[in-house]
């Protein structure tokens, strides 16, 4: 078994999708920071059969949890300092995600005005559900 | 500073009092003839459109007015490259309210963002009519004198008409409301409608015969199958005259059923209805000019 050593001071990102990881690692611009990353893919998991973790050594505060929550709010974010976790930070879906996602939809005003910022609204959080704040094009985190 | 967005805006008890307002407007014209003395309508209409222009320029020359803008993307600032949000910025200077039309979904969204005055959809894209869906519940509730405890059939492309699926949307907010929806199998109204009527517990019936529904109907809304939706020219042909309503079908229906539509009529009425008093689609027009009459004075927030 691989072994990965603990971090000092930052996060760790528990139960991740198997193979959603890199997906996660760049939507939160984590090659952006200069800091200790650990990407550990297809770790044994009693719960998901198989899971991915991120571990990453930078503050807490660089972290969007607007944008984890949208990816999957069933993703468990552990906070660690001095090498223990000291809290778990719940993830919500966010009521409004803005430049996360772009609208496909072709007949949206976004497509002709390039500066437009992207936005989405939750609409039906039990389906979990968003839509294009201008068109109400319809969209999930499938879309992602 | 309101705007309108869509239908839903205004809660029910707003458009209750939006229609005595248009109401009072069709009882007693001159007593709003120079309401909006001194004030300016700017119409931008980025594609064409005659009815709902017409219409707006009507209701403001109605009310003592003026109207500028103009009526198609190539004579504005657009074809040179101008963002909706700078043209509005520009419009705010010139004019008191603001009607738009836009063929891309969500534009006059993005100007009502932008502008110091209030915007009114005129259209966008496939997405909203707002000032269509207050024109027939405006219809609706004067002919009918009630805007709950009906049948409505709605008839015709209900998969691309945004004019039916605003019009559901808004009556849903009724009282003992049920829907016959009569269209082909290939222009069903959408999922998601359906889906909402379901959990909404309203109810609704889906039949692709005119004729097996129309004695149950007071009111039957007549779409266009719009060739502009479709891809495919021979679909276009095959549908287009899928229903066409006539004088041996209007037998079938009860004395005081009405006939909606929002035009332009293609072919699906024939022309020998027109003449039948349930035959109100004319009416609908002049509807449209009061009900929009009563917007401009609530969004100028002017009393009379």
């Amino acid at each position: 078994m691989l072994n990965v050593g603990k971090i000092e001071e930052g996060f760790v990102l528990d139960h991740i999708k198997a193979g959603e990881s890199l997906n996660i690692y760049r939507h939160l611009g984590l090659d952006k920071l200069d800091c200790t990353v650990a990407i550990i893919k297809n770790a044994k998991s009693e719960k998901m059969g198989k899971k991915d973790i991120l571990k990453v050594e930078c503050n807490i505060d660089t972290l969007n949890l607007d944008i984890l929550g949208f990816i999957d709010h069933n993703i468990t974010v552990n906070v660690v300092q001095d090498s223990k976790i000291v809290e778990k930070l719940p993830l919500f879906l966010p009521k409004e995600i803005k430049n996360v996602l772009k609208c496909k939809n072709p007949r949206c005003i976004t497509s002709i005005e390039q500066e437009l910022p992207h936005i989405f609204v939750l609409t039906d959080a039990a389906k979990e559900v968003y839509r294009c704040k201008y068109c109400e094009e319809k969209y999930g985190n499938s879309d992602f | 500073m309101r705007h309108l967005m869509s239908p839903l805006d205004f809660s029910v008890e707003e458009l209750d009092k939006l229609f005595d307002l248009a109401a009072d407007i069709e009882a007693n014209p001159q007593k709003y003839a120079h309401a909006c003395a001194g004030k300016k309508l700017a119409t931008c209409f980025y594609e064409p459109s005659t009815r709902t222009r017409l219409s707006f320029e009507s209701a403001m020359y109605n009310l003592g007015g003026n109207v500028l803008g103009f009526s198609d993307a190539g004579s504005s600032s657009a074809a040179k490259g101008e963002s909706v949000s700078d043209t509005i910025r520009m419009i705010s200077c010139y004019a008191d309210i603001c009607a738009m039309r836009h063929h891309k979904e969500g534009a006059p969204m993005v100007a009502a963002t932008k502008s110091s005055i209030p915007v009114i959809n005129a259209g966008d894209g496939g997405h909203q009519h707002p000032t269509q869906t207050l024109t027939d519940l405006l219809t609706i509730r004067s002919i009918k004198g009630r805007l709950n405890n009906f049948t409505i059939g709605l008839c015709g492309d209900l998969k691309f008409g945004r004019t039916a699926h605003s019009l559901i949307h808004a009556l849903t907010r009724y009282a003992n409301i049920r829907f016959i929806f009569i269209s082909p199998e290939e222009l069903k109204v959408p999922e998601y409608i359906t889906e909402m009527l379901r959990e909404e517990n309203i109810p609704f019936e889906e039949v692709t015969k005119l004729e097996s529904v129309m004695s149950e109907l007071d009111i039957l809304y007549m779409t266009r199958v719009q060739r502009e939706r479709f891809f495919n020219e021979e679909d276009y042909v095959r549908l287009k005259d899928f229903y066409i309503l006539n004088k041996e079908k209007m037998e079938l229906a009860k004395d005081d059923m009405i006939i909606l539509h929002p035009l332009p009529r293609v072919n699906e009425i024939s022309v020998e209805v027109d003449d039948d008093p349930r035959a109100r689609y004319f009416q609908q027009v002049q509807y449209g000019v009061y009900v929009r009459m009563a917007l401009l004075l609530t969004l100028l927030e002017i009393e009379v």
